[in-house]
């Protein structure tokens, strides 16, 4: 029987959040966290949190797995038990809505705050604008990112400021417009990102890229950015 | 853009360069000490108020302050925005630092110029 | 409830994927005051799961690509039962809609002259299927579905759209007239339950794949829409018409694109045999999707499963190396390691036939808005309400659907119904506002969960529904089967009306939306299940034991569930393009 520790916070019931013991039975077999979750929603069915595709692309479950963040649909148990116990928390400095599920506006504001949109003042052509494929390239590894939170909600820096400090999904997403070829508002965008808290509150701590379940790198990217922002600026 | 008054430039690329530019002069003032101390085993004053004399040495320990000056002022201007929340704490706490950093530079200067 | 606090929109779109954000886009853009309510944050919807491409002659694979192939093979992959005015439609307006996906930012993969990328898909043909395999599927890598989803979203942002997120529909509001005038929706977070009132309410809710216990579909493809629409009273078209899509990874679900074996990939038994050369001699692999999927089945069930229960065969990629898997399919790489334990580059991928796609939905006009009959036959526009996507049936798709259509259906179509609405505004609409009448009704289902005590438990309930749906409306049909599901299904329905929600609490109660979307399952299973059964004849995806040929003379035809009396009737396909000859049905080969 694996035993499994679960956050649970109901804000119409509890005064304050507790850890609740569940025992599972797997039948040995290596399932999703996920799948796990889901025998327990059987059980209890009162157990809240956000799920979709199940695949890994929608990012719905991140989640804070025996200390690590992730998506419970592709982290198999095998990865994460440890002494045959598993517990899940909600993903780290989010305020908690209910149980697993965390109010993730702030990380929206941040996602919204760097213009995560294609920005080009010259007239659009009768087909697509074309792109080489070598400055297509530049843009693998960042446009896959799923908005999970995973990146930020491991982030210190993120923590302290989730109001200031863009974050690192938020980054990433900054970059990726900067690595456009066909974006023509790098300066504009340079310049909203050129203060203390933006981009400077990342400490190359890595914890972003140690956890992303897309295997995405935020902390180059925001490395990038500083290059950029240095090109710009001397 | 996110706005801030009490940081040093109000740039965040220019804290990060100056940080980083100041870490260096430290590094080399570092190294520079730690060799003279490794070649002087015996060191006595004058010899060491002998090197303060120069006039170069005047100008590169100055230049050592200042870099620790910016340095520090920076990383706790960071560490106090990260960490104290209350505004009044915050605010007291940077005039404190900004203070304090000002009378050791000041301290710096008498020690390399003064009699 | 007459303390319910009403919300006003110039446009409501219920559903936050692909369909309804283009329509909501389309709305923003033109300044009218339009939300998109999405019972998850729009990136979590399920378009974000397509892979392999949206399909378009935009000319960059072939400069002598036309519009017109694309139609053809359109309405031959649908078996004659697409609707030709719709396919025109699509194909004709498909370029722009997928440049200004481009010029929006979509991050297309790119040929060595910088245009789109496009690759080949099953059933695609050069010059009416004489001219040998098309490349018409432009694609983000493996990703277009993610690309395109997050593009969409972006622009929205962009554009000012109103977000409802993580707001739930539970059902359409009629007035006197019959006319939709808005929604009754649940904000998931606090529990609230508001009107929504507007002139324009637009179900792009999605598929509803889990109705089959097996599906590459999302968790929450409940079928939402499908079930508002029939508790309203509307009819549905084709709901008989499922796509099981060849290539789910054998035991999780989870798809893997016909991208892999538009690369070259290809399908193989337990003896290693490409057995797709012996049913599809000329497209094989790239065969309509319905072909394949039977194929495997059978070959399947004449012992040529691999595995050690020869359940399933193998999809091989080994052999494009690891250069172009890496390049061309690097989610599929992933999906496959996590999920089948494989590593394509080395191994080939269990795959099965898994319920990927519902063609049917609410019959819809290219314009979006809802059709619905009267008792003699005739068809009549429902006032106030329209569908756009994977929940309409404009119809494109027939009996079955083209790989790569999904994603342009979606665009072409939230993107025109945007535009009628838009102009519909703007000629000024009236209609009469709902009494506390009508907006009861419209609760009551939502009452009868919160009232609801004790009972047998949702999830059960759900597990018999999709093993029900899996055993008796599964790749291949016959009579006693289905009518043996028909009959759990109606005892099914008396024990959800008497299930019981323990969790009465206000604050993200995820267990009160799963009530409710088992509601929305259970319409669209029997929907499914009586269509099944009604039409006598294979077509498309819907292939019968006894009844094994396709039956032009009785049932060229669209069906219509109609739910009051849970009758079965047809509806006329339209054979009258604008531009073009209209195409004559053939015998369906590949």
């Amino acid at each position: 029987m694996l035993q499994v520790s679960i956050y649970r916070y109901n804000p119409e019931t509890d005064s304050a959040p507790y850890m609740q013991e569940f025992q599972v039975d797997t039948q040995g077999r290596d399932l999703m966290v996920l799948n796990v979750m889901e025998m327990l929603k059987e059980q209890d069915s009162s157990l809240a949190y956000r799920r979709s595709c199940r695949e890994g692309v929608c990012g719905s479950d991140g989640m804070n797995m025996n200390g690590k963040n992730g998506l419970t649909c592709v982290t198999a148990l095998s990865e994460v038990v440890k002494d045959n116990k598993l517990v899940l928390r909600p993903l780290p400095g989010l305020p908690v809505v209910r149980d697993l599920v965390v109010d993730m506006s702030l990380f929206y504001k941040q996602y919204e705050r760097i213009q995560p949109y294609l920005l080009n003042d010259t007239p659009a052509p009768a087909i697509e604008r074309l792109q080489s494929p070598e400055d297509r390239d530049k843009l693998d590894g960042l446009y896959e990112c799923i908005l999970c939170a995973c990146c930020s909600t491991a982030c210190p820096s993120f923590w302290w400021n989730p109001d200031k400090f863009v974050g690192p999904s938020g980054l990433l997403q900054a970059y990726r417009f900067l690595a456009d070829s066909r974006d023509t508002a790098t300066e504009e965008r340079l310049s909203e990102l050129d203060d203390p808290f933006s981009v400077f509150r990342c400490r190359g701590i890595m914890n972003c890229v140690a956890v992303c379940p897309k295997g995405l790198n935020p902390t180059r990217a925001i490395g990038k950015i500083r290059e950029l922002l240095l090109a710009n600026a001397t | 853009m996110v706005n801030n008054i009490t940081n040093f430039s109000r740039s965040g690329l220019s804290d990060w360069v100056l940080q980083r530019v100041s870490a260096v002069i430290l590094a080399v003032y570092s190294v520079f000490m730690v060799g003279y101390l490794l070649l002087h085993p015996n060191l006595d004053y004058t010899t060491w108020s002998g090197l303060f004399e120069n006039t170069a040495m005047r100008v590169f320990s100055l230049m050592a302050f200042i870099a620790i000056a910016a340095h520090a002022w920076i990383g706790l201007w960071t560490v106090a925005t990260d960490y104290m929340k209350p505004t009044a704490l915050r605010l007291g706490f940077q005039i404190f630092v900004i203070l304090a950093l000002f009378i050791f530079l000041v301290w710096g200067v008498q020690v390399l110029w003064g009699a | 409830m007459s303390t319910m606090r009403s919300l006003t929109f110039d446009a409501i779109i219920i559903g936050g994927g692909g369909a309804g954000l283009r329509a909501g886009l389309e709305l923003s853009q033109s300044g009218k005051k339009t939300a998109v309510l999405s019972k998850v944050f729009p990136t979590r919807s399920h378009t974000v799961s397509a892979q392999g491409g949206i399909t378009c002659a935009i000319g960059s694979a072939d400069p002598n690509d036309d519009w017109r192939w694309h139609m053809y093979d359109t309405v031959k992959g649908g078996d004659y039962i697409a609707d030709q005015d719709a396919a025109e439609y699509m194909c004709t307006e498909g370029p722009k809609a997928v440049f200004e996906l481009e010029h929006m930012g979509l991050p297309f993969s790119r040929f060595d002259n910088g245009r789109i990328y496009q690759r080949p898909f099953g059933g695609q043909s050069k010059d009416f299927g004489k001219g040998g395999q098309a490349a018409r599927t432009c694609a983000a890598a493996d990703r277009t579905g993610h690309a395109l989803l997050h593009t969409l979203y972006q622009a929205n942002l962009k554009n000012g759209t109103v977000f409802l997120d993580e707001w739930y529909a539970i059902d359409l509001v009629k007035n006197a007239n019959d006319d939709v005038v808005g929604v009754i929706a649940l904000c998931i977070e606090t529990g609230e339950t508001v009107i929504v009132k507007s002139k324009a309410t637009v179900l792009a809710t999605g598929g509803a794949g889990r109705i089959y216990a097996s599906t590459t579909n999302a968790l929450i493809n409940t079928g939402d829409g499908i079930g508002m629409a029939l508790r309203a009273g509307l009819p549905v078209q084709d709901m008989e018409m499922w796509q099981f899509h060849p290539t789910g990874i054998h035991g999780a679900g989870v798809l893997v694109t016909e991208g892999c074996r538009g690369e070259g990939g290809y399908l193989v038994n337990k003896d290693g045999e490409r057995f797709m050369e012996r049913y599809a001699p000329n497209a094989k692999d790239l065969a309509g999707r319905d072909v394949v999927a039977r194929s495997m089945v059978l070959e399947i069930l004449e012992g040529r499963g691999c595995g050690e229960n020869g359940d399933h065969v193998f999809l091989k990629l080994d052999h494009l190396g690891e250069e172009v898997l890496n390049k061309r399919l690097p989610g599929i790489s992933e999906l496959s390691k996590t999920f089948a334990h494989v590593d394509p580059t080395n191994a080939p991928i269990p795959v099965v036939p898994t319920c990927h796609y519902m063609m049917g939905g609410i019959a819809t006009n290219v314009h979006g808005q809802a059709i619905a009959q009267d008792d003699s036959g005739n068809d009549h526009i429902v006032n106030g309400l329209y569908a756009v996507g994977e929940v309409a049936c404009v119809s494109v798709h027939g009996a079955n659907r083209l790989g790569g259509n999904s994603l342009l259906d979606l665009v072409v179509f939230g993107r025109a119904a945007g535009k009628y609405i838009e102009s519909a505004l703007n000629e000024g609409i009236e209609y009469l506002e709902p009494t506390q009448a009508d907006i009861d009704t419209a609760l009551v289902r939502l009452n009868r969960w919160n009232e609801s005590d004790s009972g047998e438990s949702v999830p059960e309930l759900k597990r018999e529904l999709q093993q029900i749906m899996q055993n008796s409306f599964g790749v291949f049909r016959q009579e006693d089967k289905m009518e043996e599901g028909v009959q759990q299904l109606s005892e099914l329905r008396e024990r959800i009306a008497k299930a019981g929600l323990s969790d009465k609490s206000q604050v993200f109660n995820t267990a009160r939306i799963e009530a409710l979307e088992l509601d929305n399952l259970m319409e669209v299973a029997e929907a499914t299940a009586i269509a099944a059964l009604a039409r006598k004849e294979s077509r498309g995806a819907h292939s019968r034991y006894d009844f094994p040929d396709r039956d032009d003379v009785n049932w060229l035809k669209h069906s219509m569930f109609f739910p009051r009396d849970k009758r079965v009737g047809k509806r006329d396909v339209n054979f009258a393009p604008k531009t073009v000859e209209r195409f004559e049905p053939k015998i369906r080969t590949y």
